[in-house]
């Protein structure tokens, strides 16, 4: 028996209240209809006694305090799931977007998902070959992981996205299968067309589930849009074992609607008006990447974020580092240089690197040649800024190496063309070739047994 | 039976209407789930309760339950090796009936109740006995021995004490008598609200150090037992790696360490990890002696803000066994943020940064429950707590750095630069500070080496001085430095590399005994004194560049192994050697 609930006590922003209906749970689906036919789908977000108030997807334009009647679904946000989801586009909040129909659901899922049991967590250390040097070599990704990548407005993040997807899924040679999700939050048609089209070029689409909520969408639908993404691939990895990218993107514009909704209820803001619960909440998003034991999937997340004017202390990019597993952090100045993927390697970092990378995992001399590029970049950094205030002439000539060695980092080992793919072989032999420039006794980071054979030896041939 | 009804819902804060039924901090079971809440609010008009676990599907009108008392934890043997969520519910046991994903009103016990313990009596018939007082014993691990002791509001005459044997947690082994002839039955666990500090005799100065095997703390910045630290870094300095080192090889016998709002991964790898080490001390596996409090940051905030509580109970509770603890509460920021999430909710009126006014006295409260006591069974033990602290955008003026500032004398202050030249531990020797320093002085100069003190104040001087000079270097360059001041630089480069920095995932440097430490700062110091020598008599302080001794000393952490630690002696011989000929 549905009960219709015919007319609203107030509607603000988002928002509307209604009076007087009993039984309703809290963050129970409810489905408004109009006078005119037409429906939008709400959701309650908060209980005061017989004041039910109920946040609208599609905004409350055109609503009134007669015109509408409102439906409670009696269950959470829940999505439809079955194995053919993929290479289907559904719209922000779940609904097929392609024309081609409803899923026949096998399973419906809570779009909020439970906690992963520390306990059942399978601890990540396999090691996904991107083919990026910089990634690969500096700030490995892992399988199981969350990476995001911090980026400005205008910057190549897109392009590296799409190169780590071309790429990851041909590293996959166990033959597990492979799909992608694809969650766009608030960007514009260029940025879903230019992932699709890559995603068709790569001959992948028909692995890929694809989630949008564009920039012109309602703002409030982009709150569920990453939540459905990650119940989908949550369902893909755990119920049919397949290993699941996920790319969000933008992070940024997920949590300014986040803000939208929060000031909509009149919460108490925190930094920069963000709610003070965004860390949890991005966390709930963030934390839905692993590995769990005895199953064999796994959810790797890469979100994308810009960083408004290029600040990594604004809330976005701040808590999300607190999070998130690392972070490839891309640098205004090297995308200034020409150089692509403009990756500023110092502040970028893989947390699950030291434990997926070395001997059995990629090289022995890996974990020794990534902390001494590390450490030789800052120095760097450190000449250069010397070089700033007295001129390049004067640096001593220790310094004048570093300076040379920075420029030949730069312009060979971070600068890669996009199709370009190096093996962790070549990307590791082309580090030790550039460390090279450097004197061995300036190589503080790497034992002598590893320097003997690396150093050394290589050479000599 | 009261009918107490939701009336609101609004995220994890429940209200429930025109009822004086509640009092304050009691626990409580909200709706058909029976899920765990507290009461946080009372007013006329309203009971405000927070709900230990998701609130989606509540509906107004379902029944509220007191449980009977405040949210307390049960203690006893069984909690060492667990790994609980945030109000003490054993994960293990929770996968075991949810699977993989936690589900919600997960009714377990917190403690095995049917597991068999081998328990000895120590007290038996006849015996007056107070609060605090130890009754029993039973090997919890291969290196705790769990003591039951009696609970501090319980005192009188033993009237039955059964037989040593084997027992489960909830069979009576003794019996208690008091002077209004009440009798209380001891069991091997108890009840004890999580709020409140556990009683003790009195507190006893802090003159031991928590040694650490980290060179950065043990010699620079040292810890006394009994004594509170924070460690606040922003993302990516290494709070992580440090607490998991210190959790790892730091010679407490118990560790508590507390995942609180951070990474389940990381709670995993605490997990697999402490599973395969080994303890320098026991020589038994490391997750003999540590409790895991995890709440990742996807789990209910309202458990964020207990479970810091539930680790400091647990910690609280083998201090009063005679135990030197350890707590690790990793993020202290996180739970301070459950606070704001919470208060928020509340509508209460921010103070700084939207943390509520109550942040400064809920962590000074906090920090007040380490300490070096005599037990009230008149034993000695100890809670160390180290809390790390993560400040939004790096910025140590925020509030939960600044008042944690105030109640910890510990401060490991992680860097951001030394962070991206990946020099770890990232704690920086300028900006950090430990006022153990002069309570622990004669620890050192009597365990260690008399002049242990005066080499430690010499090389501060040195790295304080080369952090002038860079100063100056940053404006003119090395080269234009005098001899005396390169030899600084040059010298500061060796502590740094050879001395400050510590590999975690290296065997022999992961780990370094006190000595070995002492040794290393010797003979760093050594060439220092030997190249002022040198330069005063007019050499070039090239000379004694090209002697590579510079390099040489920077590697001894690698090359002289934890095992043939007397190996270091031979490097001051080196040195001499080196400057005589030189001379020459």
């Amino acid at each position: 028996m549905t009960v219709k609930h015919i007319g609203l006590s107030s509607v603000s922003g988002s928002l509307v209240v209604l009076d007087n209906a009993d039984g309703v749970s809290f963050e129970e689906m409810a489905e408004i209809h109009l006078d005119d036919g037409s429906r939008r789908t709400g959701r309650v977000v908060r209980i005061d006694g017989e004041h039910i108030v109920v946040q609208v997807f599609e905004g409350t334009r055109g609503l009134s305090l007669v015109n509408t009647g409102t439906v409670f679904k009696g269950r959470p946000m829940e999505i439809a799931l079955s194995p053919e989801i993929l290479s289907r586009v559904f719209d922000g909040v779940g609904r097929p977007a392609d024309g081609l129909g409803e899923v026949y659901p096998v399973t419906r899922r809570d779009i909020n998902g439970s906690p992963i049991n520390p306990v059942s967590r399978e601890y990540p250390r396999n090691f996904i070959e991107t083919g990026i040097s910089s990634v690969d070599a500096l700030m490995t990704l892992i399988r199981g992981q969350k990476l995001p990548i911090f980026s400005g407005s205008g910057m190549k993040h897109n392009e590296l996205a799409a190169q780590i997807v071309r790429n990851a899924k041909i590293a996959d040679e166990s033959g597990e299968s492979f799909a992608i999700v694809f969650a766009a939050m608030g960007v514009n048609h260029d940025v879903a067309d230019y992932f699709r089209n890559t995603f068709e070029t790569s001959g992948v689409l028909e692995r890929v589930v694809m989630f949008l909520n564009l920039s012109s969408d309602p703002i409030i639908e982009r709150i569920i849009t990453p939540r459905c993404a990650l119940t989908a691939a949550e369902y893909l990895a755990f119920e049919l074992d397949m290993h699941i990218l996920v790319v969000m993107t933008d992070m940024t514009a997920y949590a300014e609607a986040l803000r939208e909704f929060s000031s909509s209820k009149n919460e108490i803001p925190g930094r920069k008006g963000f709610p003070g619960y965004l860390y949890s909440d991005l966390a709930s998003l963030y934390e839905r990447a692993g590995m769990i034991k005895g199953r064999k999937g796994s959810v790797t997340q890469i979100p994308i974020l810009t960083m408004p004017n290029d600040d990594i202390t604004h809330p976005v990019p701040d808590l999300t580092g607190y999070i998130t597993e690392g972070q490839v952090v891309l640098d205004r100045v090297l995308d200034g240089m020409g150089v692509y993927p403009p990756v500023g390697v110092l502040p970028s970092l893989s947390r699950l690197m030291k434990d997926g990378v070395g001997e059995g995992f990629t090289r022995a001399d890996h974990t020794s040649l990534a902390n001494q590029l590390f450490a030789c970049y800052a120095k760097v950094q450190d000449a250069r800024s010397l070089a700033s205030v007295i001129g390049e002439d004067e640096l001593s000539p220790s310094d004048k190496r570093y300076i040379e060695f920075g420029k030949v980092f730069e312009g060979r080992f971070i600068t890669q063309a996009p199709s370009e793919r190096r093996n962790i072989e070549q990307t590791l032999d082309m580090g030790w070739e550039i460390i090279r420039m450097l004197p061995r006794e300036d190589l503080d980071r790497v034992s002598d047994s590893i320097l003997d054979v690396y150093y050394d030896k290589k050479a000599e041939r | 039976m009261s009918n107490n009804v939701i009336y609101g819902i609004n995220g994890p804060v429940i209200t429930v209407k025109d009822t004086a039924s509640f009092s304050m901090q009691e626990m409580v079971f909200v709706g058909n789930e029976k899920l765990i809440g507290e009461v946080i609010g009372i007013t006329s008009e309203q009971t405000v309760i927070q709900v230990y676990e998701v609130t989606t599907g509540l509906r107004a009108g379902e029944p509220v339950i007191s449980a009977g008392g405040p949210l307390s934890l049960t203690l006893g043997p069984g909690i060492i090796s667990n790994i609980f969520d945030g109000i003490e519910r054993p994960l293990k046991r929770i996968e075991k009936i949810s699977g993989a994903f936690i589900s919600r009103g997960s009714a377990v016990e917190a403690l095995d109740a049917d597991a068999l313990w081998d328990v000895a009596l120590t007290v038996k018939t006849g015996d007056k006995v107070s609060g605090g007082q130890i009754y029993a014993e039973c090997p919890e691990t291969p290196s705790i021995t769990h003591r039951c002791i009696i609970p501090p509001n319980i005192s009188g005459t033993v009237t039955k004490a059964k037989a040593d044997g084997q027992y489960k947690i909830h069979d009576a082994v003794a019996e208690i008598t008091d002077d209004k002839n009440t009798v209380h039955k001891l069991t091997l666990c108890q009840r004890w609200p999580i709020r409140r500090p556990r009683p003790f005799s009195k507190r006893l100065p802090g003159v031991i150090p928590l040694l650490t095997g980290q060179r950065m703390l043990d010699t620079m910045f040292p810890i006394a037992k009994g004594g509170a630290a924070a460690i606040p870094g922003g993302f990516g300095t290494g709070k992580t790696v440090t607490q998991h080192q210190l959790a790892k090889w730091c010679d407490a016998d118990i560790i508590v360490y507390v995942g609180c709002g951070e990474r389940g991964n990381e709670m995993t790898q605490v997990l697999d990890e402490f599973g395969e080490l080994i303890d320098p001390k026991t020589g038994r596996k490391l997750t003999d002696r540590t409790v895991l409090i995890a709440n990742t940051s996807n789990m209910p905030v309202a458990a964020r803000e207990a479970s810091i509580y539930t680790g400091i109970t647990i910690a609280e509770y083998y201090r009063d066994m005679g135990y030197a603890v350890a707590m690790m509460a990793d993020s202290t920021s996180r739970w301070a943020e459950a606070l704001r999430e919470i208060s928020g909710r509340l509508e209460e009126m921010p103070a700084e940064e939207g943390f509520p006014a109550y942040l400064p006295s809920r962590l000074s409260e906090f920090y007040e429950r380490a300490g070096i006591v005599e037990a009230l069974c008149g034993k000695e033990g100890s809670v160390t707590v180290i809390g790390a602290v993560s400040p939004q955008g790096s910025d140590f003026s925020e509030p939960v750095t600044q008042n944690t500032k105030r109640f910890t004398r510990c401060f490991w202050a992680l860097d951001k630069s030394l962070a991206y030249a990946r020099h770890y531990p990232a704690i920086n020797w300028i900006n950090s500070y430990s006022e153990y320093d002069t309570d622990l002085a004669p620890y050192y100069e009597k365990n260690v080496a008399v002049d242990f003190m005066e080499l430690k104040s010499e090389l501060f001087a040195v790295l304080r001085e080369e952090n002038t000079l860079n100063e100056i270097v940053k404006l003119i360059g090395a080269d234009i430095l005098p001899d005396n001041q390169k030899l600084i630089i040059e010298i500061s480069k060796t502590a740094r590399l050879g001395f400050l920095q510590q590999d975690a995932y290296h065997k022999d440097d992961t780990y370094v005994p006190l000595i070995k430490q002492y040794k290393m700062m010797k003979n760093i110091l050594h060439l220092y004194n030997r190249g002022k020598e040198l330069i005063a008599k007019g050499v070039a302080i090239t000379k004694l560049i090209e002697s590579g001794l510079f390099e040489t000393l920077a590697k001894m952490k690698y090359d002289v192994h934890n095992d043939n630690i007397d190996l270091l002696d031979g490097y001051i011989l080196k040195v001499d050697e080196a400057v005589k000929s030189i001379i020459k």
